[in-house]
């Protein structure tokens, strides 16, 4: 038995959530190849082979895999599928557009954002915005599977040293093609690999408030995120959305700041080690699962704490 | 141009789930029901390419029990056509409804079919992209924005660090993410009118799909209760009990 992961990179390094990825798949106890699809993606594929416990890198470099469309992509792993008894990767907005489509192709039932391997052929998934875990066992003869990031610890960066192969070419379908994106740019750490997390609601009233994060996030090192409220109402942009339908993050600290709690909130953050919120609303649900909650306006708790933060700083 | 909008009759999304203690599922006898929110953004984006003269007649499907009926009838309130229900008390997991929404397009033949990114019970966020590859056709997952025009349409998808663009070869599936639109509320007129449009109603075998579920769910449990904290009374003992106690800064 052998997993084939499809790893999400930036051409020149392997993101987080992929080597959560690749730490699933070690679970399953089966021999572990990874995929680097993309364009000019040599030096991700390197990096991809110091990952430990990676027995190959398969490298397909080139211009249909450039922008990660599902279509070409789905058609290379369906092309590679007949080695391998697990396709995973992680439940990133890329896992999720093309892993069921993968599953489709091959007819067999995707399992989507695994939190937990029990076997290689039994899962627990979480269902209805995390409020119940599933365990589910699937009888496909092959598995078709996207990984819940947050639930596993990554791999480290370093320490293997597999071998690169290249993948055959394969015709891609040319359905769609990559017209432009607009990302948000941030010097900070990225939501779903940051240590400490701070999220405004409806309660910031704007996206000039959230600069009261700023110092804040910059003395922590945090990434900062949103609630869907704060994304509707145009604050912040659609990427900092954390929740059911947003990103999963389970980072050391998370600080939600003018968050009521709402299930599909927290079904984005509830796995995280410690919890702060800062409510004015002393009823408001967050607090039920908040470790340290601060009734207080955020107007004038943030900037106080942006000074004690600083006041204290070791 | 025809379009397809499956849409999925789920527990409300304001409904505190409850786990069932025998382990086999989530109460779901005498829990409010209503369509799945995304398919409430999909069926209001396909009233709006109606309403724009791109599209001439919206299809409301659901698949399930009888009751998915009530779903359908709250997409024609909302503007949609017609109806389909394919009727079937057994379990549909995405491969399943793939399957049956394959051979609907087969027999209908839509040029395009939006779906919601993900049910808010089973969460798989799935059959969109596993109806495309059934079919063949393009995707385009997490839409925020669409535009027809002629035989493309251009997708803007909401991803991890933004926004994309992509250009889809129609016939096309498209999936809609939370800020696509605001779905309406039906009119009382509307509400009315509905009951007047037509539900057809098929059954998995009429449309030669064996749904049988390839995933077995064995239990279905609570997670862990997370204990809530202390209140601390300043920012400055927040700030002490994160240092020393908690020690995560
Ligand atoms: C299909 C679906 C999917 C969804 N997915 C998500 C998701 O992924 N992520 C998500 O977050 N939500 C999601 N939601 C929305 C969710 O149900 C809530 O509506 C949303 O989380 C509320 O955001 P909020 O807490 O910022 O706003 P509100 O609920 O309005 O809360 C604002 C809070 O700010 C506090 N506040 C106001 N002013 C101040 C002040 N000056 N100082 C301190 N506190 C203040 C208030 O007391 C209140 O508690 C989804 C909903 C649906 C239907
Ligand atoms: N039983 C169903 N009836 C109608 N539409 C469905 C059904 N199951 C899934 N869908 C559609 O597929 C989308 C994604 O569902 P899922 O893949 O289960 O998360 C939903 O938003 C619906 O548009």
């Amino acid at each position: 038995m052998t997993a084939l992961v499809l790893l999400d990179h930036d051409a020149a390094s392997v993101k987080q959530p992929a080597r959560s990825a690749v730490a699933a798949a070690l679970k399953l106890g089966v021999e572990v190849h990874v995929l680097i699809a993309g364009e000019n993606a040599g030096a991700a594929a390197a990096a991809a082979a110091k990952l430990p416990g990676v027995a190959r890198v398969i490298l397909a470099d080139g211009a249909d895999y450039g922008h990660g469309l599902a279509e070409p992509l789905a058609a290379l792993l369906v092309a590679l599928a007949p080695d391998y008894t697990h396709l995973l990767a992680a439940s990133t907005a890329a896992g999720k557009n093309v892993m069921p489509r993968v599953a489709a192709l091959l007819d067999v039932q995707p399992i989507s954002d695994i939190a937990e391997v029990i076997d290689a052929d039994t899962f627990v998934r979480p269902i209805y915005a995390g409020n119940a875990l599933a365990t589910v066992h699937s009888s496909d003869g092959k598995k078709v599977i996207t990984v819940r990031a947050a639930s596993f610890d990554p791999v480290a960066a370093e320490g293997g040293a597999a071998a690169i192969t290249t993948a055959p070419a394969v015709a891609a379908p040319g359905l769609s093609r990559y017209v432009s994106s607009e990302l948000s740019r941030s010097e900070r750490p990225e939501l779903t690999a940051a240590r400490v997390v701070i999220s405004g609601g409806r309660g910031m009233q704007n996206g000039e408030n959230f600069k009261l994060i700023e110092p804040i996030a910059d003395m922590l090192g945090a990434a900062v995120g949103a609630s869907r409220a704060a994304v509707d109402a145009g604050f912040v942009p659609n990427d900092y959305q954390v929740g059911q339908t947003g990103k999963i993050v389970a980072p050391e600290l998370y600080v939600a700041i003018g968050i009521s709690g709402a299930i599909q909130h927290l079904a984005g953050m509830k796995d995280s080690k410690v919890i702060v919120a800062i409510n004015k609303d002393e009823e408001a649900p967050i607090f039920q699962v908040a470790d340290y909650g601060l009734v207080a306006d955020l107007f004038t708790a943030l900037p106080e704490l942006a000074a004690e933060l600083e006041r204290t700083r070791t | 141009m025809k379009v397809l909008v499956p849409v999925k009759r789920v527990v409300d999304y304001n409904v505190k789930v409850r786990v069932r203690s025998d382990g086999t599922g989530v109460e779901t006898a005498g829990v409010k029901m209503s369509m799945n929110p995304f398919d409430e953004i999909a069926v209001e984006e396909a009233i709006r390419l109606k309403e724009k003269g791109v599209v001439s007649e919206i299809i409301a499907v659901s698949l399930g029990v009888a009751a998915c009926a009530e779903t359908i009838r709250t997409a024609l309130a909302m503007g949609a056509d017609r109806g389909i229900l394919v009727e079937t008390d057994a379990e549909l997991q995405p491969l399943a409804v793939a399957k049956l929404l394959r051979a609907l397009a087969e027999r209908e033949q839509p040029r395009l079919m939006i779906l919601g990114k993900q049910a808010i019970d089973d969460d798989m966020n799935a059959t969109g992209q596993m109806l495309a590859a059934l079919l063949g056709w393009s995707q385009g997952t997490f839409a925020s924005k669409i535009t027809i025009d002629g035989d493309t349409a251009t997708v803007t998808r909401e991803v991890d660090g933004g926004l994309e663009t992509v250009a889809l070869t129609m016939p096309a599936i498209i999936t809609t993410d939370l800020r696509l639109n605001e779905p309406r509320y039906a009119s009382l007129p509307n509400i009315m009118k509905a009951r007047k449009k037509p539900i057809e109603t098929v059954r998995p075998a009429d449309l030669g799909v064996d749904p049988a579920p390839r995933l077995k769910t064995l239990r279905v449990v609570e997670p862990p209760k997370r204990q809530a904290g202390a209140k601390v009374a300043s920012v400055a003992e927040l700030v002490a009990k994160l240092r020393t106690e908690a020690k995560v800064i």
